[in-house]
């Protein structure tokens, strides 16, 4: 099937499989392996990444669903040489270490911080209670994306402008 | 973000610059040149005969490259492969599947949808034999024999191994006032790290050369493997560890479908990807623990803990994977005699075949010590209970003292140095222990269920002294090579490889510290046998005791060379000059002194260097570690458990970690996190349990629970430092340490929770209808399917 789907601000035009996963999509024929595959029953959420501003799964997405969408993921979050803010609290805060969840994170991170730009340390852990993290215990990970909501500076937002569109 | 932090101290991680933009490289962003993609078929039954496996409608797919049998491995002679216990696994079955799970055939396809369509065009007849799933019936006269491959076997029995003196302890039980016993089982649990195993293999037909990108936590010793089993020449053999997506014991072994990876690419000619799924990975790969111990504890009526002496029946599957120093078949599982000073201490291991996945890796346990700690800190509670005093006095009175150090312990272990009593006081202040308790009263007089939970442990870690331990042979020593670039900046290669540990910045400052130089001049390469030298890896918590210390020793290698340098330098004696961080000086005139960026550029030049002194400032070192490191620890943990659901709510966490000298203690702190995230999911969630026909109950992530953000609370950390005196820098190793010190100290907690109850112990995973039905007073296996 011919699918069209901007990924991070650029359209790319393929002839996919209708069984061909996004997070394979993504992968395989775009190159983009910084969102990466853990569990194909949505439980681990590394695959996260954001269709037209929505965190999704991945590996629960076939590329055709993403027909005339715009995705973005952890490959899209530096924009012109500036790290995003939660890219940012992730060191700042050593809310990474082994690296497999963290653009999943991130991805969610960034949606989080669009939609509630100050979220207690109870909500960030519920917006990431559905990723997985074997390294951390979550702890940093919330502690980054305070961080990161309390240092906003150049925040990109997930929600696909006009301009990233037609890009 | 650059870095000019020199030495130890909290610095941001050199890796993450890389991993926060996606562009790390785990071994299924490999891409090679008309690469093919690999796929295994796995057995639907537990025990059965192969009567045929027919592959000629897989190979008739038009994707297909080829089909893989152990028919095809037998021609080979790679059918069996040895395990790291000494004895056999198949690679792809021949004559029988042992486990459900169990690799059958390997296709090789153009792309991997094609490969898994394959999969499905291969008919495969099996006959179906009776099974054994529980170990405990694994003895048995009419249990089936699973491996009847080892000619002349007629049972299940893998090998009895014991530890201590069993008729000092006999003795000493005999003559004790209080006797209490407490049978327990640590469940068969999965590291399930998020990325799964794989491996891409590309065996270079013009050069001989084959290199694999491979989800490896011991790179050399596999390179060393695969060329004694394939009779591979050595030095053509490179094996690249890259980005790991954690391993916590998981990638320590060799798996059949690394074997059929390579056996791919020799017959395609082709480079050949094989990635496991979730399920693969948790039906095949290494599992951990399957203890059912038998444990009792001996002491006086004041509450003096006299020895310690346990019967332990351990589940290793069907074939004995198990992963640990070859002369211990239960790991270091006899170091039972925890933070105490006991008179006696004896146990008795017996290993038997089941028809369940092999392996008995460790993760995060440090070779079987997280069930040590687990059978010492529960049986400790029960003695609290019985004597009727508080499980933090009890623990108190018992610990060993300062002045006791170096300590050998009753099965011989020589524990290098601590302050047990300082680290648990310093738990039960940051807990606030006494008003725990009395909200514990008043709670309970209220009908609420709170618990409030206690472990000390001590580990053994940094394998190990060469004269004590090997694997498979190979000594655990570890080398490391650094190299001074002209301008002063550094190379250190080291055997070890990160999976996620954060190497790349920690033995960065290790030689920053020792050199003077910023840790951000250092680079630290890892992961590739081709450039660097050999050691026995990532695992056991071995990284800091043992290549940290290669870190260390070699960087003072290469300040001593320095001297020569700058003594020719500053026209002085050698033996006159003076170290500070980063420079030489002569005695007496500070002044006098040049860098260590100098001395590079001068020992690189044409500078006249005395007879004898070989210029450049390069060294390569072998650590072999005297001893091994002890870290300790005193972790409270409070539960609120609901009465209604049996669902347990951890509230607090508090952890007092003693490990020494802390190079990064950022990097400390988040190993910690991340191992009390597990102990809560080996706790309350984790279990691989079996029904009666070896069917595998948690073969995905929505069956095998691992613990998210809303089950963990904000840990509470805390830190004692007692440096270990026989490591270079004081350190010791930390890595397992919240994974060996945890589970118990929830178990404990939602133990006194149920205490109103009646409730003495109840076994992992304390999940809601585990705690309910405990309540009711009629617990389950929860090793077996429910019934």
């Amino acid at each position: 099937m011919k699918i069209t789907v901007t990924v991070n601000g650029q359209e790319y035009d393929r002839d996919v499989e209708p069984r061909l996963l996004l997070v394979h999509f993504l992968r395989d024929e775009l190159g983009l392996t910084g969102t990466h595959w853990g569990c194909d029953t949505s439980n681990c959420g590394v695959c996260t990444v954001c269709l037209d501003g929505t965190p999704v799964k991945s590996c629960t997405v076939l590329a055709v669903m993403a027909d005339g969408k715009s995705v973005r993921t952890v490959e899209g979050l530096e924009q012109d040489g500036e790290l995003d803010p939660v890219q940012k609290g992730f060191v700042e805060c050593h809310g990474l270490q082994c690296g497999f969840c963290t653009p999943g994170m991130l991805m969610t991170s960034r949606w989080l911080l669009d939609n509630n730009p100050d979220p207690s340390d109870h909500e960030v852990r519920e917006a990431i209670s559905g990723q997985l993290c074997r390294c951390t215990g979550y702890e940093n990970i919330v502690r980054a994306v305070r961080w990161a909501a309390e240092h906003p500076g150049t925040s990109t937002s997930t929600s696909t402008s006009e301009e990233e569109v037609t890009a | 973000m650059t870095d000019t932090h020199t030495g130890f101290g909290r610095m941001h991680r050199k890796e993450d610059a890389r991993f926060i933009r996606g562009r790390g490289t785990y071994v299924d962003d490999v891409r090679l040149q008309g690469m093919l993609y690999g796929a295994v078929l796995h057995s639907p039954h537990a025990h059965a005969r192969i009567i045929s496996v027919d592959t000629s409608a897989a190979e008739a797919h038009p994707k297909v490259k080829a089909v893989i049998t152990g028919e095809t491995l037998a021609s080979l002679n790679l059918a069996w492969m040895p395990t790291l216990s000494n004895d056999v696994q198949a690679v792809l079955a021949t004559d029988k599947v042992r486990f459900q799970g169990q690799e059958v055939a390997f296709v090789v396809a153009e792309d991997h949808y094609s490969a898994r369509d394959a999969l499905e065009l291969i008919d495969v007849d099996y006959e179906p034999l009776p099974v054994v799933a529980d170990a405990r019936r694994a003895l048995d006269d009419d249990a089936p024999v699973i491996r009847d491959d080892v000619e002349g076997r007629t049972d299940n029995h893998i090998f009895d191994w014991e530890a201590g003196d069993r008729r000092r302890t006999d003795e000493v039980f005999a003559g004790a006032d209080v006797v209490v016993a407490q049978d327990m089982l640590y469940p068969r649990v999965h590291p399930a790290p998020l990325e799964t195993c794989g491996m891409v293999a590309d065996m270079d037909k013009v050069t001989g050369k084959l290199t694999v990108w491979t989800t490896t936590q011991a790179p050399h010793a596999h390179r060393t493997l695969y060329a004694l089993v394939a009779g591979l020449p050595e030095h053509k053999i490179r094996v690249i560890s890259p980005d790991i997506g954690g391993g916590f014991g998981n990638k320590v072994g060799i798996y059949p479908g690394y074997v059929c990876a390579i056996v791919g690419s020799i017959v395609t000619g082709k480079p050949v990807k094989w990635m496991e799924d979730r399920s693969e990975n948790l039906m095949t790969t290494s599992f951990a623990r399957d203890y059912h111990m038998q444990g009792e504890i001996a002491a006086t009526r004041e509450g003096k803990i006299l020895a310690v002496r346990v019967t332990t029946l351990a589940d290793h599957g069907a074939f004995n994977g198990s992963a640990q120093p070859t002369r211990f078949p239960a790991g270091f599982f006899h170091v039972f005699t925890g933070s105490y000073d006991l008179e006696a201490a004896h146990c008795e291991v017996t290993g038997v075949y089941t028809n369940k996945a092999p392996g008995g890796v460790a993760y995060a346990c440090s070779f079987r010590i997280t069930e040590a700690v687990y059978l010492v800190e529960r049986l400790v509670d029960v003695l609290a209970g019985e004597l009727g005093v508080d499980p933090a006095e009890l623990r108190l009175k018992n610990l060993l003292r300062p002045d006791q150090f170096p300590y050998t312990c009753a099965t011989g272990w020589e524990y290098d140095s601590g302050d047990y009593a300082k680290t648990l006081r310093v738990a039960l202040d940051m807990a606030g222990y006494d008003e725990l308790r009395a909200e514990q009263a008043e709670k309970r007089a209220h009908g609420e269920l709170m618990g409030i939970g206690l472990s000390f442990f001590t580990e053994a870690v940094g394998a190990g002294p060469r004269k004590h331990m090997d694997i498979l042979g190979l000594g655990m020593a570890d080398g490391a090579e650094l190299r001074v670039h002209p301008t002063g900046k550094a190379v250190l290669r080291i055997s070890v490889q990160s999976q996620g540990q954060g190497h790349e910045t920690t033995f960065a400052q290790i030689v920053s510290q020792e050199l003077g130089i910023p840790a951000d001049d250092v680079e630290v390469v890892h992961g590739d046998t081709d450039q660097t030298p050999f050691g026995l890896g990532t695992y056991g918590s071995r990284s800091t005791p043992v290549s940290g210390a290669a870190a260390a020793v070699v960087t003072r290698k290469v300040r001593e060379r320095a001297r020569l340098v700058a003594g020719a330098m500053l026209e002085a004696d050698p033996g006159d000059l003076e170290w500070e961080a980063g420079r030489w000086y002569v005695r007496g005139d500070q002044e006098a002194g040049v860098t260590i960026k100098d001395i590079a550029m001068a020992a690189h030049g044409n500078l006249e260097l005395p007879e004898g002194v070989e210029g450049h400032l390069d060294a390569t070192t072998v650590y072999n570690p005297p001893n091994l490191t002890y870290p300790y620890g005193a972790y409270i943990c409070v539960v609120d458990v609901d009465p209604g659901t049996g669902k347990v709510s951890v509230r607090r966490f508090v952890a007092v970690d003693d490990c020494g000298v802390r190079i990064n203690p950022m990097i400390v702190e988040g190993q910690v996190h991340g191992g009390l995230a597990d102990g809560i999911g080996m706790a309350l969630m984790q279990v691989m349990a079996f029904d009666d026909e070896g069917n595998h109950l948690g073969a995905s992530f929505m069956d095998y629970l691992l613990p998210t953000s809303m089950e963990c609370p904000s840990w509470e950390l805390g830190e004692t430092v007692t440096p270990s005196p026989h490591h270079p820098l004081g350190a010791k190793g930390v890595g397992e340490s919240a994974t060996v010190g945890s589970p118990v100290a929830v178990v404990n907690a939602v133990v006194d929770a149920l205490k109103p109850y009646g409730v003495r112990h109840a076994d992992m995973p304390l999940t809601p209808a585990n705690v309910w039905r405990t309540i009711q007073g009629r617990p389950f296996r929860t090793d077996l399917a429910i019934t």
